[in-house]
Formats: structure tokens, C-alpha cells, sequence
């Protein structure tokens, strides 16, 4: 059983990702704030006697501090941020005949993909898209838009589920919502920083000028710009760098959610006429946020790079191109069928 | 030499531990999902009879079917709490013909759908009738899972000391149920 092999290394992978992302997070903010202790250090080293020398690395403290803390709050509050983000309400008593519908397929999954339910939200836009987030088996959760539960029958509102608990199973949720609460700490900032270079530009050219002055004797000058450089340029380049660490969450996700949802549905051809109709529904999902593209379904800004193949496509693109998924969950069908190409497929 | 036995001897004792483990954990996985089942049917039996009375009004003139349905029903509770699993089988099998009878019933009346208590009751049946289809799922893919991995090499070695037996895999014994229920007009 193929799928249980891949199930596992993916389980692994994430597990192993997510403390890699973390420890990385903080490891960058720590040489943020060292770097800038060390340079500010470098540079007032020389400066005379009553002067300000910059001897207790502070900076490097506050800030390793600010990053661990926003990591535990990622950890804690990542999925309910991402729900907030996205305006989602929960479905608690179904208040009518849709909702109903909605949690009964999510029970339905729940059991047929060994999961316990997840709470279960609903996004009031009219474009159809889903996504999960949480952090473990025990605290996820799987939210739809208003557009979906109207425009997909019953066996496609179920697979579309199945694939988000496929997400739930293998852990992904874990690594891409922790991607998505960071990418937001990171960008916030990103844009602090730059606002207080642009205004601080006169405290710059003091160190630089307190560093040349005592030059000779340090011979650290050189090193001292290089660092100062690399220090800056790591601010500024933060949010992209975080931007960029989202889209690469790497596509083939989705086609193992695929497969899995599959499994589980026992019905490829749903999720295929599924896909095909979130495709061709004419909005974007606003209600997404860009740092929260990957957890979705099906792109909700609707990019073209989506849908090209090649390496760039690879590095940057949210999700595979559909057509390929679609192609894949009938040749599963097809195979399903005994290879008659009877089945309804859309 | 000595060394290098002792770390052969290591490497081993760690697999087996490993391999001990995860049939341990399939073991389990196994029963869970078998008590799985067993939720969804009970959890039949407790609908059955709210949903009977939710349309009892709308669907007067079709009393048989309904009354097949009660009937199943409080046979399959009966047998249910002490009967071995071919039993069990036979009239959990026989419950969702009397429903399946039921809800065909209900499509060849469009005016009968239209009222909001008989769509909710055909969306409970079909929910319901699902969970038990993918309980018996989940416990066929884990019980596979579970047989496979019991009789493959290396594992197989590990197998007796784990206590594995093969799980039996929950199958149609009712030829009833296999048949599509025929509606009666």
C-alpha cells in the first residue's frame, strides 16, 4: 500500500520542517540583532571617554526574545489567525439544510480518513475554495466558502473535504499554517525597519564616521562594512525572503492530498468534476490573503504561474497546474472502473 | 570481532523493537476501527425511530414500509447486544435494505420531498448509511494493512512474539444487501 508509505516520509517531512522553520526564524532574527550589536559595538569601540560604547548586546537579547514569542504565538494562534483573516464562522448547530449537509460530510470524513472531526468554518465568499489549518491531529480545522457549498453536489463537497482532511492527516496544516503566521510577523517587521532606516539615516553615517575615526588602529573597518551591509540588506529583504519561503512550500502537497482524497472517497471523479468547477468559477477568493494562498485548495488569486510547468513554476507556484490534477484523478477513475472509461467523469 | 558482533547484535535488537512496535500499533488501530462500526450502528438504532416519527404524518399511506423499517430496526437492537458477528451482520444488513426500501420510496413521491422534514430525514439516511460504509472502509484498509504487514519479511519474525493474528475483513454475508431493493408502486 503505496499511499501508507508516502503518508508516513510526508508525516516525517513536515514534522521535520516545521522545527525547521522555527528554529530558522529565530536563528534570523538572532543575527539580526547580534549583527546590530556587533556592529554597534565595532563602531563605538573607539569612541571616547564619556561616549556611549556599546558593550551589552541588548539588541540581539530583545530581539531573539521578540522572535521566540512570536514563534509560541504562531504556534498557539497560527490557525486561528489564519481563520480570522479570512472573516470564517464557525458551525457549531447548522442553522439550515447546507450547513447540515457540511458537517455531516465532515463527519464522514472524519471517520473514513481515521481523524478526529476538526471544527468546521465557513468563509462568506461567493467564489468556491476550501482550505485547513490547525496544528496536530487533535486541533484542526476545515473551512469552506459559501460558494462552494452551493455550487457542488453532495459526492463533490465530500471530496473536496476528504482532500483538506488529507491535509490534516499528513501534517501539512502544521507547516503551512506556521508559514502563514510567521510570513505576517516577518512583514510587519520588515516594514518597521524600513520606516526607521529611512528616518535614521543620520544615526548610520554617525557609527560609519565614529569607525573611521579610530580606523587605523582597529584594521576592522572593512569587515565592519561588510556586515553593516549584509546586516541592512537582510532587513530589508525579510518580508520578500518570508514571501518567498510560502510560495516555495513545495506543490506536490496537493497531489498527494489528491490521492488521498481519493482513497478515502473511494471516488476520484468527484474530486476531478470538483476541481474542474472551483477552476472555472470566475472570481479570485478575497477573502484570502496572500500569505495564506498555499492552504488553499485551488489558487485563490488566480495567478497564471499556476499553471506553468519548469522550474521557476516549481520554486514559486502555490499549486500544481490543474489540468494535471484533474488528468490524475481520472486516470485514477478510469483505472477504477476496470478501464471501461464508462464512468461519469466530467 | 567481538565489536562487531555486539553492534550487529544492537542494530537487531533495536529493529525488532521498532518492528514489535508498529504491529502493536496496527493491532490497535484494528480494533479501534472495528469499535468504530459499532458506534455508527448504534447510532442507527437511536435515529431510526426519531426520524420514523419525524415523517410519519407526510407518509401515511406508505405504513409497510415504515413499519419494516421499526422492525428491522429493534431486530438488529436485539440481536446487537449479544449476538457474534455473522448475526450482527445478517440483520444490520437487513436494517439498511428496509431503509434503502424507505428512501426509494420517497423519490417516486416529488411532492413528498418538497416538505422540509422529509428532505432532512433523506439527508440523515444518506449520512448515515455513508458513515457506516466508511467505518467498514477504514476497518478493511487498517485490517489489510495490518495482515499485510504481519506476513511480510522482515517483519513476520516479530510477528508471533506480538501476538498478531490475521484480522477478518468485514465482508457482505447478507446476499440481500447485495441486491439493488426493487420498488413497489
Amino acid at each position: 500500500m503505496e499511499d501508507a508509505v508516502d503518508l508516513f516520509s510526508q508525516q516525517q517531512s513536515n514534522r521535520v520542517r516545521s522545527r525547521l522553520l522555527i528554529a530558522g526564524f529565530i536563528a534570523f532574527f538572532a543575527w539580526l540583532g547580534f549583527g546590530g550589536d556587533w556592529i554597534l559595538w565595532q563602531a563605538t569601540l573607539g569612541a571616547g571617554e564619556g561616549a556611549y560604547r556599546h558593550a551589552f548586546p541588548w539588541f540581539g537579547i530583545a530581539l531573539t526574545t521578540v522572535a521566540s514569542i512570536a514563534t509560541i504565538v504562531a504556534w498557539r494562534r497560527g490557525p486561528e489567525r489564519v481563520l480570522w483573516s479570512a472573516n470564517a464562522y464557525e458551525v457549531v448547530d447548522p442553522v439550515n439544510d447546507d450547513e447540515r449537509r457540511l458537517v455531516n460530510v465532515v463527519e464522514e470524513m472524519a471517520i473514513a480518513s481515521g481523524v478526529p472531526k476538526p471544527r468546521v468554518w465557513i468563509v462568506p465568499d461567493e467564489d468556491p475554495n476550501a482550505f485547513a489549518t490547525g496544528r496536530d491531529l487533535n486541533t484542526a480545522h476545515v473551512a469552506v466558502t459559501a460558494g462552494l457549498l452551493t455550487q457542488l453536489d453532495r459526492d463533490e463537497l465530500q471530496s473536496v473535504v476528504a482532500h483538506e482532511m488529507g491535509h490534516v492527516k499528513n501534517l501539512d496544516v502544521r507547516l503551512m499554517t506556521l508559514l502563514a503566521a510567521l510570513v505576517g510577523a516577518v512583514t510587519l517587521a520588515g516594514d518597521f525597519m524600513a520606516r526607521m532606516l529611512r528616518g535614521g539615516s543620520r544615526v548610520r553615517g554617525m557609527s560609519l564616521g565614529g569607525g573611521r575615526r579610530s580606523g587605523g588602529k582597529k584594521g576592522g573597518n572593512p569587515l565592519l562594512i561588510v556586515v553593516l551591509v549584509l546586516w541592512v540588506l537582510s532587513w530589508l529583504l525579510a518580508p520578500l525572503i518570508s514571501r518567498l519561503l510560502a510560495l516555495g512550500v513545495s506543490r506536490k502537497r496537493e497531489y498527494l492530498a489528491d490521492a488521498m482524497s481519493a482513497q478515502f472517497t473511494r471516488n476520484p471523479g468527484a474530486l476531478a468534476r470538483a476541481l474542474h468547477k472551483i477552476e472555472h468559477a470566475a472570481d479570485p477568493t478575497r477573502s484570502m490573503k496572500k500569505g495564506s494562498a498555499h492552504l488553499c485548495i485551488a489558487d485563490p488569486l488566480g495567478r497564471s504561474l499556476t499553471n506553468k510547468e519548469g522550474m521557476f513554476a516549481e520554486l514559486f507556484g502555490t499549486h500544481p497546474p490543474m489540468a494535471i490534477r484533474v488528468a490524475k484523478l481520472k486516470a485514477m477513475a478510469y483505472n477504477q472502473d476496470g478501464g471501461s472509461g464508462m464512468g461519469d467523469v466530467g | 570481532m567481538f565489536i562487531a558482533l555486539l553492534v550487529l547484535t544492537i542494530l537487531i535488537v533495536v529493529w525488532g523493537v521498532g518492528a514489535y512496535n508498529s504491529l502493536i500499533s496496527l493491532k490497535n488501530q484494528v480494533a479501534n476501527a472495528w469499535k468504530q462500526i459499532d458506534v455508527q450502528l448504534k447510532r442507527r438504532h437511536d435515529l431510526v425511530p426519531n426520524l420514523i416519527a419525524a415523517v410519519k404524518g407526510a407518509m401515511n399511506f406508505e405504513r409497510e414500509t415504515l413499519e419494516a423499517v421499526i422492525s428491522a430496526r429493534n431486530q438488529a437492537v436485539k440481536v446487537g447486544s449479544g449476538g457474534d458477528v455473522s448475526q450482527i451482520a445478517a440483520v444490520e444488513g437487513q436494517l439498511t435494505g428496509a431503509l434503502h426500501r424507505l428512501l426509494a420510496v420517497v423519490e417516486a413521491y416529488p411532492d413528498l420531498k418538497a416538505t422540509g422534514n422529509v428532505g432532512q430525514l433523506q439527508e440523515e439516511l444518506t449520512s448515515t448509511e455513508n458513515k457506516i460504509a466508511f467505518a467498514r472502509q477504514l476497518y478493511n484498509d487498517v485490517a489489510t494493512q495490518y495482515n499485510t504487514k504481519q506476513r511480510q519479511v522482515p517483519t513476520v519474525f516479530v510477528a508471533n512474539m506480538a501476538g498478531a493474528t490475521p484480522a477478518p475483513l468485514w465482508e457482505l454475508t447478507d446476499d440481500a444487501e447485495r441486491a439493488v431493493p426493487k420498488v413497489e408502486l
